[in-house]
């Protein structure tokens, strides 16, 4: 790479760190992305992996104790309550760290069964207390966030492609090809975006598997938001349609498709870059709020939104209160994606400040 | 016995630098120079020489940082500007010195009406206006602008170039400042248009009796208009004297030079003269 | 007998609709080019010269189809190019080029000089492998005056003259015979508006290039022009040789543009 360029994106670098919002949330979302790579090793059990006689176990903390890592062992008193004391006779369960344990295949194809610490399949240790079905909260958050976080940011990959493209064709050929890609873009955005998601889902078969379910998602969400990006990046095209440099390049006789990723994508990437950035929100509450429906993931995979699904009677907001810790991650990545695009944002164009 | 009263502008050893990382470029070396009452002076000299940098320092409009004046005295009627503070110094923008630049363009704000930014020229500087609406009238009228009560409704975008510069003089004059400092005024505009606007500025010398600076590349808008002649090259005044002498028998090479590359009507040559740096840098600047 | 010359315009007009409303339907036309008629013998300058808005720029692009004209004809080397399709335009593209007035529009400002001049070679020469179109885009920027060593850098480490010679470079890449110079020089200081000028007087010569110069100043279109077109309002008003026009000025708007031209008296 060129000096030049390297100063220019170091510079970058430079004015997006100094920004105390992007060097709290920035290692945030690292955090997330890194534990949902890392899920299954870093997770205890798997995300089926139930008990029943241990639902709602309440969040047990291990210790170190005799040369070892125990976690308490508690047992059931009041069957209706949910109420837990620790077994007397037999208080203490041992933890081993990196064990064998529920087996996995690591992004979806290494087989391995290595657990970062893990308990005997009929000993649990409840990090962030258990679920209905005494699953692993803790497990299931890791599980999730695979789902929730990786939605984002494949959807964002495909309408940025997408709203790239289509704008900048928009944008560069005008005339009609223009009008009906804009006007298919009004259509989009005039509908309210939640309805949209259900009147699409609706065009889906209701029970599908996980896997299909999760395409179908995509599909939904990549389908309503390419329409921004396009618009943006339509006008911006159509300003630089005028520019003398991409009439230098019309005037070698170069294919438009060329002009446009060559001449008119480079110049508006900083600009996709942040506005991508600002959208992963978007697809992380689409996802939870079709998953919270009902209508997406399905038990007993996890995913962030459909846990809170899970959460949803007064008894569990009054005693389970670990169970509505995916609402918090959902706020939490949320929070941290805005924070992290204002941020750049300022990096890129310190004029765009002033404009908000 | 009479004492002489100072000059309008007397500008002492200016040096301006240029910090940019660790390296500090020189941007104005040294310069002197003086300007009477009701006199103009032209800085000419290439892109790069510090033409603007001198005329921004004046009223301090540069950004410090990364522009830093190191030394040097801007008298103005008396008062050293450079030693007043801030908000003094804002007393003297636009009301006593206005400035007008090249892009009229880019200096007028697209969303308002020619009006609205008279308008808050005179606000701001001649609260006793009452009628503002004929003052901003007769402020177009100055400037050469037909129909000048219609025209107070149009926005920039709908004037031309040449219309958009005239409406900068025009808010430029709102203030009845002392000296207008004019970087570059025609150099965005076509040949035509650079006559019209610099036999505008012409009229507005002999009717009002102001200073001026003007700032340019090209020798030959300067003639008829200039009293005084400084000549800038990387941030030092070559040559400086009164308009006719400098004109008629420049004694700087790059002076010379300058006024050779000028294309001249009816007299066809080969080649058209062009300015040898390297040259002029390793003899002539060393011993000037 | 005399030789065909290598472009021919005939009753050229181009007129843009102005739009208006929510359907945007034309309201109004612009005449921008408005029955215009000349030649470019092969090996010469003509010189178009006019005040902004007069129609030059429009000229200069639809004659190389950047805009398409309304109506009339443009011939290059005999054959009628005004309904020529971009496939049956391209191999022409190699032969005609265009030069830009604004040197901070006219480059890629991401793109570095090496990437902006080698891709009328990728187009035009797609048999060179990189190397060899490293070393001809190092040929071309000493040609123009820039040295090889640039090619790795951005438009924005140039100043305006240098931008100018790199668009000047980016031309000739392609070997063309015709370039459209358009106002190549209005945007530079007389200093180095002399350079460039120079300049495309030392490549015309080496190469023969037949030029449209397009300018708004009369004594820069004279001193390079073997035949001037005065142009006011879509129209040619005048036509002849620079020392006719400068000499006997026929029309009123001549006259005008000659007492405009800047002078040191
Ligand atoms: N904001 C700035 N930051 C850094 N250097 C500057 C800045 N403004 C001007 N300069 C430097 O000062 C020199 C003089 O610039 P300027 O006065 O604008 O020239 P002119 O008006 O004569 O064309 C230039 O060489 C430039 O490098
Ligand atoms: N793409 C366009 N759409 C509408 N009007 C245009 C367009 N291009 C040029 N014009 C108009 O055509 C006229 C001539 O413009 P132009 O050829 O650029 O003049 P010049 O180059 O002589 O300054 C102007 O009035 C201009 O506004
Ligand atoms: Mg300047
Ligand atoms: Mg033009």
């Amino acid at each position: 790479m060129h000096p030049a360029t390297t100063a220019h994106t170091a510079s970058l670098w430079s004015r997006f760190w100094s920004h105390g919002s992007a060097r709290v949330f920035f290692p945030v979302l690292l955090l997330l992305y890194l534990s949902a790579l890392l899920a299954p090793f870093l997770a205890p059990y798997g995300e089926a992996d139930q008990l029943l006689s241990k639902a709602y176990h309440p969040p047990a903390l291990p210790v170190w104790k005799n040369g070892q890592l125990q976690v308490p062992r508690l047992v059931l008193t009041n069957k209706a309550t949910r109420e837990f004391r620790l077994d007397t006779q037999n208080p203490w369960a041992p933890v081993s760290l990196f064990a064998k344990g529920s087996p996995y295949q690591w992004l979806g194809f290494i087989p391995c069964d290595r657990h970062l610490f893990t308990t005997s399949p009929t000993e649990r240790l409840y990090l962030l207390g258990a679920d209905s079905y005494g699953r692993c909260v803790f497990s299931r958050l890791l599980y999730g966030s695979q789902v929730s976080l990786s939605i984002g940011l494949i959807g964002i990959a495909i309408t940025t492609v997408l709203g790239m493209l289509l704008g900048g064709i928009a944008g560069y050929f005008g005339g009609w090809t223009d009008s009906l890609l804009m006007r298919v873009t009004e259509v989009l955005m005039s509908i309210p975006g939640l309805y949209l998601i259900l009147a699409l889902r609706a065009v889906f078969s209701k029970d599908l598997d996980s896997a299909n379910i999760y395409l179908v998602m995509i599909v939904i969400l990549s389908f309503i938001g390419w329409s921004g990006t396009a618009r943006v990046i339509r006008g911006m095209a159509l300003s630089l349609r005028e520019r003398d440099f991409i009439s230098a390049s019309r005037a070698l006789g170069q294919n438009p498709l060329i002009i446009i990723t060559r001449h008119i994508w480079p110049n508006v990437f900083s600009y996709v870059i942040v506005s991508a950035t600002l959208s992963v929100p978007g697809y992380i509450l689409g996802e939870a709020s079709l998953s919270f429906l009902g209508l997406g993931i399905q038990d007993p995979q996890s995913s962030w939104g459909l846990m809170l699904a899970q959460a949803q009677s007064i008894r569990v907001l009054v005693s389970f209160w670990w169970m509505l810790l995916p609402g918090l991650l959902i706020s939490l990545s949320v929070m941290s994606f805005n924070f992290v695009g204002d941020a750049l944002r300022d990096a890129v164009d310190p004029k765009l400040r002033l404009a908000r | 016995m009479n004492t002489t009263p100072p000059p309008l502008l007397d500008v002492r050893n200016l040096r301006i630098s240029f910090r940019d990382g660790d390296r500090t470029t020189t941007a104005v070396d040294g310069i002197s120079f003086r300007l009477q009452h009701g006199e103009t002076l032209a800085i000419v000299g290439e892109s790069g020489s510090g033409k603007s940098v001198t005329a921004l320092s004046l009223t301090r409009l540069l950004p410090e940082p990364p522009a830093n004046i190191e030394s040097g005295q801007i008298f103005f009627n008396g008062t050293d500007l450079l030693a007043l503070p801030p908000e003094k110094i804002r007393a003297y923008r636009g009301k006593k010195v206005a400035y007008i630049f090249q892009e009229p363009g880019s200096s007028l704000n697209p969303v308002f009406r020619i009006r609205t930014q008279i308008a808050e020229a005179l606000r701001l500087h001649r609260p006793e206006v009452l009628d503002e609406e004929a003052e901003c009238g007769r402020l177009l009228d100055l400037v050469g602008i037909r129909q000048p009560r219609t025209r107070l409704n149009d926005y920039p975008h709908q004037l031309s170039g040449g219309m958009q510069q005239r409406v900068m003089i025009a808010m430029a004059l709102a203030c009845q400042p002392s000296l207008l400092v004019a970087d570059e005024p025609t150099t965005a505009l076509d040949v035509t248009i650079q006559k019209q606007v610099m036999d505008l500025l012409k009229d507005l010398k002999k009717n009002l009796g102001m200073s001026f600076i003007l700032i340019t590349h090209n020798f030959g808008i300067v003639s008829g208009f200039a009293d005084q002649i400084a000549v800038m090259y990387r941030g030092r005044i070559v040559e400086q004297g009164a308009a006719p002498q400098v004109l008629a028998s420049p004694q700087h090479p790059y002076t010379r030079a300058l006024m050779d590359c000028i294309p001249k009507l009816g007299r066809r040559q080969k080649r058209l003269t062009t300015i040898d740096h390297d040259n002029l840098t390793n003899t002539e600047l060393a011993h000037p | 007998m005399s030789a065909l010359p290598l472009l021919q315009v005939r009753d050229l007009c181009v007129h843009f609709p102005v739009r208006s409303g929510l359907l945007g339907r034309s309201v109004d036309t612009i005449r921008a080019v408005d029955g215009i008629s000349f030649d470019i013998p092969r090996g010469t300058t003509v010189g178009l010269v006019g005040e902004s808005g007069s129609g030059k720029t429009t000229t200069g692009r639809a004659i190389l189809k950047l805009v398409p004209a309304t109506s009339g004809s443009i011939t290059f080397e005999g054959r009628d190019i005004t309904t020529a399709t971009p496939s049956a335009m391209r191999p022409l593209r190699r032969r005609m080029q265009i030069i830009f007035q604004d040197p901070f529009n006219s480059l890629n400002p991401r793109l570095p000089i090496f990437n902006i001049i080698g891709e009328a070679l990728e187009i035009h020469f797609p048999e060179l492998a990189k190397k060899d179109r490293r070393h001809r885009v190092a040929e071309l920027l000493s040609k123009v005056g820039l040295k090889p060593e640039h090619m790795d850098r951005y438009p924005h480490e140039f100043s305006g003259g240098q931008r100018q010679r790199i668009g000047i470079a980016r031309a000739l890449a392609v070997q063309p015979e015709f370039i459209v110079c358009d106002e190549p020089v209005s945007a530079l200081d007389v200093s180095v508006q002399a350079q460039i000028v120079n300049l495309l007087q030392d490549l015309q010569e080496e190469f023969g290039l037949t030029y449209l110069f397009i300018a708004h100043d009369l004594a820069v279109v004279e001193h390079i022009s073997d035949h001037v077109l005065v142009m006011h309002s879509g129209t040619i008003v005048e036509a002849g040789t620079p020392e006719k026009i400068y000499g006997q000025p026929e029309h009123e708007y001549t006259r005008n543009l000659l007492a405009s031209v800047p002078t040191l008296a």
